[in-house]
């Protein structure tokens, strides 16, 4: 580590020396206008708003991540040995709502989009930065209720609260648990809200739309879905409430009502929830790649408008979920077709990713290996999903592990491998520090290893015919199932790691400079961490996005 | 007057305009779910759905959609009259707004009052409690937006009548709770 005593005051004067706890950017900075409670529960500005969230959902994130190892541990023999059925219900719902809505919905809009997006555009805050906090504090209420939901006996209906089963015949507290998400769904649209205001209205001279962070280009394709698909939820979740509380029958058969309408609602609304959840992450790879190639994107535009493509095609998909729910055999077709549409512009971007790639000066960073676990994870993941898009397959591997499998590399090898990457690339801006690389690679190779232990496993399982959602199975499967939960042992350890070395590094770490990964744009223009109001002078922009120099192939080519 | 990370008043006024423009299209989705399981249950059960409309008391809502209609014009007028700077003309006509939201509840209120009584409210079974569950949970969630939105016009009348974009603004949320019932009342009362 550091050979300068860690007691003794260093030379506030040097700014290299890694003894000084408060360097002068420090001083001026975010992090330090205002040292009480107050100032952190009623900020307005974004950096701190970012920051609550970075806490609030990594506490989710462990929450749900409890309830997976209770699963994983459960599953290690066929018999359901150490939760009882009832339990195992529970733990998979909670798992699938907390990780879902408390971690994956606002994990990169919420902490990264609001504290860059501002910096990004050159703005000195959300349009409307009250309404920032306000949309944090809806987010806490919820989580409150999920907690209570955890301490008062959980749910069993699993996260999607399919009809009849939710409304008719689970007992738990599946009404307190749509509250939560009902609550938290609110959350989401004002964030989503404030972020498309704030990108039309709030960009600085020369930010023209085509001079836009990709990054920026994502979330606001995120927000459009945030804004228009969530209402949609809210009314079904109001409706399973209305119909447990006072026997409202919309989706009562006995009435007349009818159970598959619940699940026509529910993925109108949560398969663009898949898309809230992979696009920040998409917009993340844009920008760890071109920093780590040191090149313009290749194709921006068509990189930005795959965004808004997958948003609107992500849409029409959703009866890609019920091919074996009794769906008109006509509708299913359409559904099918659209669900390999909607792969198009997603494949664009990994083909824009690997031509920017191509023949850039690659810095091996714990970035960059994150970035590039999540394009091999997220391609694999998008392949296996065309698979189940295929009506004669999906009648085979429906409700298995394959599908498991499927999403899981989506969400937890995409996603969740993009939030890393993002805290490991803006944590020096974020807070002025830089951490060891060789942890942030060692972590990045063990989340790689770690993650496809634990999900391949699972395809096979799949394929072989082991439903989800079922904790007794079959002794020759128990292979598989072994192989994946050592895997997510080796997941939960890699999890933990940040918090070791990225905390150290908040006192210890060696400064960061304004701009340590060479990276273009404007949020590495200020100094790290940035000042209260982001830009003393509000800057003028007259250069493309990723403004890196011109690769020097023209030359070489000749 | 001008807010924090706006440079100018005209960007931050356009900002707010946006901002609420955006949240009336997630109050459009919103109830827009509502008016998808209106059409399933229409397409499943068409006979019955079209017997419960004609129970309902067509005159009492007509009667209650000139009262919004009436409402949203007093607002209309209030928005031209903030721009006219004629605060006190602003002020009147929001509260005349306010005012035909209350009756507007009022009416619906003695509306439920009466069909609770012929026992039509809470029937016991079958597709015709279905299309009335419809109905109060529809009816309820708009009187729900009803209320709030004579609440924020009563505030602005009494506390900003001045401020132009803000009256414009709670003037667009009042024009969309009047275009959500414009919708529900045919679907409900008239779809026969
Ligand atoms: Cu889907």
């Amino acid at each position: 580590m550091t050979d300068v005593p860690i007691n003794k005051r260093a030379d506030p004067n040097d700014i290299r020396d890694r003894g000084l706890s408060e360097t002068p950017e420090e001083r001026a900075s975010y992090l330090r206008a205002g040292h009480t409670l107050r100032s952190w529960f009623l900020t307005t500005d974004h950096k701190r708003i970012a920051l609550l969230y970075l806490v609030s959902v990594t506490f989710f994130f462990f929450v749900g991540g409890i309830a997976a190892a209770l699963i994983r541990i459960d599953l290690l023999t066929p018999e359901g040995d150490l939760l009882s059925n009832e339990g195992y219900n529970r733990a998979f719902t909670l798992h699938g709502v907390i990780m879902v809505w408390f971690f994956l919905i606002p994990s990169i809009p919420n902490t990264f989009g609001n504290f860059l997006i501002p910096l990004m555009i050159g703005a000195k805050d959300l349009a409307f930065p009250r309404l920032n906090l306000l949309s944090w504090y809806i987010y806490v209420i919820g989580g409150l209720c999920t907690l209570f939901v955890l301490v008062a006996g959980g749910v069993d209906t699993g996260w999607t609260f399919y009809t009849p089963l939710s409304s008719m015949f689970a007992h738990g507290q599946v009404v307190m648990a749509a509250t939560a998400v009902f609550i938290v769904g609110f959350s989401s649209i004002l964030t989503g809200l404030n972020f498309i205001v704030t990108i039309h209205k709030l960009r600085c001279p020369g930010m023209t739309w085509g001079r836009l962070p990709l990054f920026v280009w994502s979330h606001y394709a995120t927000s459009l879905i945030l804004v228009l698909a969530t209402p949609v939820l809210s009314i079904t979740l109001a409706l399973i409430a209305a119909e447990r509380l006072f026997g409202v029958g919309v989706f009562d058969p006995k009435l007349g009502g009818d159970p598959l309408l619940y699940q026509h609602l529910f993925w109108f609304y949560s398969h663009p929830a898949v898309y809230i959840m992979v696009l920040p992450g998409l917009g993340v790879v844009s920008e760890l790649v071109t920093a780590a190639a040191r090149k313009r994107v290749f194709g921006y535009w068509f990189v930005a408008g795959s965004s808004l493509a997958i948003a609107a095609v992500g849409f029409l998909v959703w009866g890609h979920h019920m091919f074996v729910a009794g769906q008109s055999m006509y509708a299913s077709a359409v559904f099918s077709f659209l669900s390999l549409v909607v792969a198009v512009p997603s494949a664009v971007k990994v083909y824009n990713w690997t031509a920017t790639l191509y023949k850039g000066q690659i810095a091996i960073d714990p970035p960059f290996l994150f970035a590039a676990s999540f394009i091999g994870l997220f391609v694999f993941g998008g392949l296996t999903g065309l698979v189940l898009a295929m009506l004669a397959v999906d009648m085979h591997v429906h409700d298995t592990y394959f599908v498991i499998a499927h999403f899981h590399y989506i969400m937890v090898g995409g996603t969740v491998s993009a939030y890393f990457g993002a805290l490991h690339f803006w944590w020096p801006k974020m807070f002025g520090r830089t951490y060891p690389m060789v942890w942030g690679r060692i972590m990045a190779l063990l989340i790689y290893l770690g993650f496809n232990l634990t999900f391949f496993p699972q395809f096979i399982l799949g394929y072989l015919g082991m439903p989800r959602r079922y904790h007794v199975y079959p002794p020759e499967w128990q292979v598989w199932n072994v192989l994946s939960s050592t895997g997510a042992s080796i997941l939960g350890i890699a999890y933990l790691l940040p918090f070791v070395y990225l905390l150290w590094s908040l006192r210890y770490g060696p400064p960061a400079s304004a701009n340590p990964w060479g990276a273009a744009g404007l949020e590495w223009t200020v100094p790290s961490p940035p000042p209260k109001e982001n830009f003393v002078e509000t800057p003028v922009v007259d250069y493309p996005a990723y403004n890196y120099p011109m690769e020097m192939e023209e030359g070489a080519r000749g | 007057m001008v807010d924090q990370p706006y440079s100018t008043v005209l960007q931050q006024r356009e900002a707010a305009t946006m901002g609420m423009f955006v949240f009336l299209g997630t109050e459009i989705m919103l109830f827009g779910g509502m008016f998808a399981v209106a059409l399933g249950l229409r397409l499943t059960h068409p006979r019955e759905f079209v017997d419960s409309s004609m129970q309902l008391h067509v005159w009492i809502g007509a009667i209650n959609t000139a009262v919004l209609l009436t409402s949203s014009a007093a607002v209309a007028l209030a928005v031209h009259a903030v721009r006219a700077r004629q605060f006190r003309a602003t002020s009147v006509l929001f509260v005349i707004a306010a005012v035909l939201g209350v009756v507007f509840l009022g009416i619906k209120a003695f509306e439920y009052a009466t069909e609770y009584r012929e026992g039509l409210l809470l029937p016991p079974v079958g597709v015709q409690r279905l299309f009335m569950d419809l109905y109060l949970v529809s009816t309820g969630l708009h009187a729900l937006h009803v209320t709030v939105g004579a609440g924020l016009l009563a505030a602005v009348a009494a506390f900003a009548p001045q401020r132009a974009t803000l009256v414009e603004n709670t003037g667009l949320f009042w024009h969309l709770v009047d275009a959500i019932w414009v919708f529900l009342y045919p679907v409900l009362y008239l779809a026969r």
